[in-house]
């Protein structure tokens, strides 16, 4: 028989990328946008992630009252700055490292949306500058994109599986596309996708599998069976437990990785290979989580409908 | 004499010049609730939001829409009675079609009396006939604003241009496009579109301020949305927003009249389901019976019908909640899933705020309170609620005030934003729940060799496939100068901005040639269309002013002369002269006479003369009490507690 969960399809390849490299371009509205074309601009050929993110340039000076320019706000003159090219850790002006305060990144993240939101740059400009309207529409614009800068930033670094994996990007990682739509696309265009099925997982997966299939043919039927339901929830916490059990797991690799990078910090090298193998050791954990997390998914889906 | 109302006497004194003077500092910016069967527009009156009233002194403006014996638009509370006399002049609900396409709402007509226009093309905007003329979605959305903003500009006195407008939470990005769209028709410049159950925290939180997790459970008349908050120190974040944007108080009654017809025609043998006057009758009745059963526990209907006979039906309120059971019960699932997506128990909600009027039937109230475990905040007004929370984010959007000044909103996407990739799928780029403004950034390639297009199609749903979500636009990438297949490197900037609307910025990485991207919106109006739209409205607004100020000018009329016969009536009237009673006459019986002529100058100057002789009438009128904070009125604003409630007797609207 077919078991579905177990066809897994690689997707075509397909360039993708989760964070601007360029400084944004002006929006234009939905309806008419024009391409801005950037003159012989070498560009990083590879399809994985960039980890080249510019450094922010700490020379620069604010636009307005030529202060030191801050990433987001001049404290000085209380105006917003174009957005900068950084990446999320540095928007937040923190270390590459996973161990994170949650409570007071959000009261980072509250803070700046009080400075950054358009809503309170509604009316920018208009306050000391003489009411100059290009400069209003400049802050108005940059305000809109530093505040969706910093809601991208914040979604991404408070939950603990984005900001692994976001953080692994900046280092090069090309993580497997494991999600539904990958797994679907695949199916579409008939490639072979990677077959990362943890092997310890293996056989109780295929038995689930086979269970999920006799649980749908009875559906089809429209029989009941409580006795294959229940065994079938039970088998779902205890998935629910693994899933658990590996973001632990991928809590201690933090440490690990944390440790690496103030070490780096405090000026002592860190070679590639041990940088590669702490990175390795998360992706493992994250593939695996990944796998048992599309597991529970496809169970609730059969179990609900 | 009557006792003023706490919110006119407050206009009417020396808040007057305070008031215009603050709200001219902020432009005047005004909020205005869109509804799907009433709509209302609010303001900040210093440091709370009151609801500008109509001209009938009514805060509600019913959000129908009719053409008069003359083919001119009449909105609100005037237009109501057209639906059961012309109906085919008249539409109601249209908020339903609003950023839809034909497709869409095959299931609404079944239910709707709207009359799609016959020459409608596939793929084209939705219009509706009225008379022999036929209106876009937007165009009567538009009708519904303008009488809003008129009614506010009689109560500035000055014109209103700027405005907040609420929305649904669930609605998509079309649906608040044309919602934008309706506003710059209606010469309103539309500052920010806000969710409306957003919009009720504000006006909550204003009242309450305290921190906490908080849902807004808003059942209105034709949209449902649940929205579960955190407020936090000023700061109004939410979490999950889902619901339903056809589910309301519009499906009870179509219950409750499918009802009806079958019975009538089962008991009577009358076939009435294409009698669109008898079917409006009904439905007048039923909405009547649904409001009854709210405070009754069984109701009677009785509706005339063509040829003399009545339908006659007992409703109790057991039977209502039975009939009503399913509709409610779709109120479920959007709850359920919110809760979900915010990560939460329903003993987290320390909560919960009722919003719109089917909110006030207690099987309603019953079922928030076994979906969240505790009884519902029900202190607001379900109807107001709304307007009053748009009003604050026009004053948090103006630049603030002292209540203002720490509150900031931080609202989501309701829809995950996708693109189509090969195999029909949706790729997800921005994921529902997402705080806006949010981003997302793609990289595009071409497939063969020398390929000068690129065409992306942009979604707005949560389905795997394709087909299943909903098209927003499709854009082609154009001019790509020749090169080989997937050497191309196309930039796609998604931007979902502060009103749930989507932008898109683009680049071409690798070549140094100009390329341009093409976008054709799946629904909805372009550019032109409303521009022309909007010209549209400046040809009649002339002739539509002049007749609106003479209708203004005799309802004045009205008042004034109303307010003079009360005045003969008092004490007062005794301590005249008999020069000044005899003066007072003539000028009544001049009032009188120039009143029925088209000439407003004319009235108006009678209006002045008679306001000016009655004023010593009008101070001995009152009494001492309220005389020193009267002082210097004039009689017609002594008597103003019944009356319309503008600040200035005849506000004169001015329009560019």
């Amino acid at each position: 028989m077919v078991c579905v969960v177990l066809n897994v399809w690689r997707g075509r390849p397909r360039p993708r990328n989760l964070t601007t490299t360029q400084p944004p371009v002006p929006t234009d509205s939905a309806r008419v946008c024009r391409v801005v074309v950037n003159e012989g601009k070498n560009l990083n050929t590879s399809t994985t992630m960039t980890t080249a993110k510019p450094a922010f340039d700490e020379t620069q000076s604010c636009w307005s009252c030529g202060a030191p320019r801050p990433i987001h706000f001049c404290e000085a003159c209380g105006k917003v700055q174009p957005p900068a090219s950084v990446d999320y850790f540095t928007f937040f002006r923190l270390p590459r490292k996973l161990n994170l305060d949650v409570p007071a990144l959000e009261k980072d993240f509250y803070d700046l949306s009080r400075k950054l939101h358009p809503d309170l740059n509604a009316r920018a400009g208009g306050k000391d500058t003489g009411g100059k309207e290009q400069e209003k529409e400049n802050e108005q614009e940059w305000s809109l994109q530093q505040s969706s800068q910093l809601n991208d930033a914040y979604r991404t670094l408070k939950d603990p599986i984005k900001r692994t994996q976001y953080l692994l990007q900046l280092e090069g990682v090309e993580l497997e596309e494991q999600s539904k739509t990958a797994t679907e696309q695949a199916r579409s265009t008939g490639q072979l996708k990677k077959q990362i099925v943890p092997p310890d997982l293996l056989e109780e997966v295929f038995e689930l599998n086979m269970q999920l299939e006799e649980l749908r043919m009875h559906k089809k039927m429209g029989e009941d069976d409580p006795a294959l339901i229940d065994e079938i929830g039970r088998q779902k916490l205890e998935l629910e437990e693994k899933q658990e059990a590996l973001l632990q797991e991928l809590k201690t690799r933090w440490k690990m990785w944390d440790g690496m990078i103030q070490r780096e910090h405090n000026g002592q090298p860190v070679s590639e290979e041990e940088r590669r193998q702490e990175r390795d050791k998360m992706v493992d954990i994250l593939n695996r989580r990944n796998y048992i997390r599309n597991l529970v998914r496809d169970v609730s889906e059969v179990l609900e409908n | 004499m009557k006792q003023f109302e706490p919110k006119v006497l407050q206009l009417h004194n020396y808040e007057i010049t305070k008031l215009l003077n603050y709200t001219m500092a902020t432009d005047r910016i005004v909020g205005i609730d869109l509804g799907t069967t009433n709509s209302l527009v609010a303001f900040m009156q210093g440091e709370s939001p009151v609801v500008i009233p109509g001209e009938d002194g009514l805060n509600l403006v019913p959000s129908v829409v009719a053409l008069d014996e003359k083919n001119q638009p009449v909105v609100g509370n005037a237009a109501r009675k057209y639906l059961t006399e012309t109906p085919e002049r008249a539409v109601y609900s249209i908020k339903r079609l609003m950023g839809r396409g034909v497709d869409d709402v095959q299931e609404e007509l079944k239910y709707f009396p709207f009359r799609l226009a016959k020459d409608l093309q596939a793929g084209e905007v939705l219009r509706i006939t009225l008379g022999d003329k036929t209106f876009t979605p937007p165009e009567i959305s538009a009708l519904i604003l303008r009488q809003l903003k008129r009614n506010a500009e009689r109560f500035f006195a000055a014109p209103v241009t700027k405005a907040v407008i609420t929305v649904p939470a669930y609605f998509n990005d079309a649906q608040r496009q044309a919602t934008k769209d309706a506003g710059r028709i209606a010469g309103l410049e539309v500052l920010r579109l806000v969710n409306e159950p957003t919009a009720a925290s504000l006006a909550y939180g204003l009242d309450k301020k305290q921190n906490g997790i908080v849902a807004v459970y808003d059942l209105g008349g034709g949209t449902f949305d649940i929205s579960i908050l955190k407020l936090h120190d000023g700061i109004f974040e939410v979490i999950a927003t889902n619901g339903d944007t056809h589910l309301g108080g519009d499906d009870i009654d179509n219950l409750l009249i499918t009802i009806a017809l079958d019975d009538t025609l089962g008991d009577l043998g009358l076939d009435l389901r294409r009698n669109p006057e008898a079917v409006q009758a009904i439905r007048k009745a039923v909405i009547e019976a649904k409001i009854a059963l709210s405070s009754q526990p069984s109701v009677k209907l009785d509706v005339e019908l063509p040829g003399g006979k009545h339908y006659l039906r007992e409703i109790t309120r057991e039977q209502f909640e039975q009939l009503i059971q399913p509709v409610i019960d779709r109120t479920i699932g959007p709850c359920k899933q919110a809760l979900k997506d915010a990560g939460l128990k329903p003993e987290q909600i320390e909560e919960v705020v009722l919003v719109g009027g089917s909110t006030r039937i207690p099987k309603v109230r019953a079922l928030v309170k076994e979906l969240f475990h505790r009884e519902p905040h029900t202190d607001l007004n379900p109807d107001e609620v709304v307007a009053l929370g748009a009003a604050v984010q026009a004053n948090i959007l103006g630049g603030g005030s002292e209540a203002t000044e720490n509150m900031l909103l931080l609202d989501v996407t309701p829809l995950s934003l996708g693109i189509e990739v090969a195999g029909g799928v949706t790729d997800k780029v921005i994921l529902r729940n997402s705080t806006i403004p949010a981003s997302a950034t793609q990289f595009y390639t071409t497939q063969i060799d020398g390929q000068a297009n690129v065409a992306i199609h942009v979604l707005q749903g949560e389905r795997e496939l394709a087909k299943d979500c909903r098209s927003l636009a499709r854009f082609d990438l154009k001019g790509i100068p020749p090169m080989a297949a997937g050497m191309a490197r196309i930039e796609v900037k998604f931007l979902i901005d502060a009103n749930g609307i989507l932008n898109v910025s683009a680049r071409e990485q690798r070549s140094g040639k100009e390329s341009e991207i093409q976008v054709q919106p799946s629904y909805g109006l372009t550019d032109e269309q409303v521009e022309g739209m909007i010209l549209d409205s400046f040809d009649s607004a002339e002739e539509d002013f002049r007749q609106r100020q003479i209708i203004e000018a005799r309802n004045e009329t009205a008042t004034i002369l109303a307010a003079l016969d009360k005045g003969k009536k008092s004490p007062a009237w005794g301590h005249l002269t008999t020069d000044e009673k005899k003066k007072i006459a003539k000028m009544e019986k001049a009032l009188a006479a120039v009143n029925n002529e088209d000439d407003y100058q004319a009235i108006r100057k009678a209006i002045e003369a008679l306001n000016q002789g009655s004023t010593r009438l009008a101070e001995l009128m009152m009494d001492t009490a309220v005389s020193t904070a009267l002082k210097g009125k004039t009689m017609e604003e002594a008597d103003m507690g019944e009356g319309p409630t503008a600040p200035h007797p005849m506000a004169k609207a001015e329009f560019e």
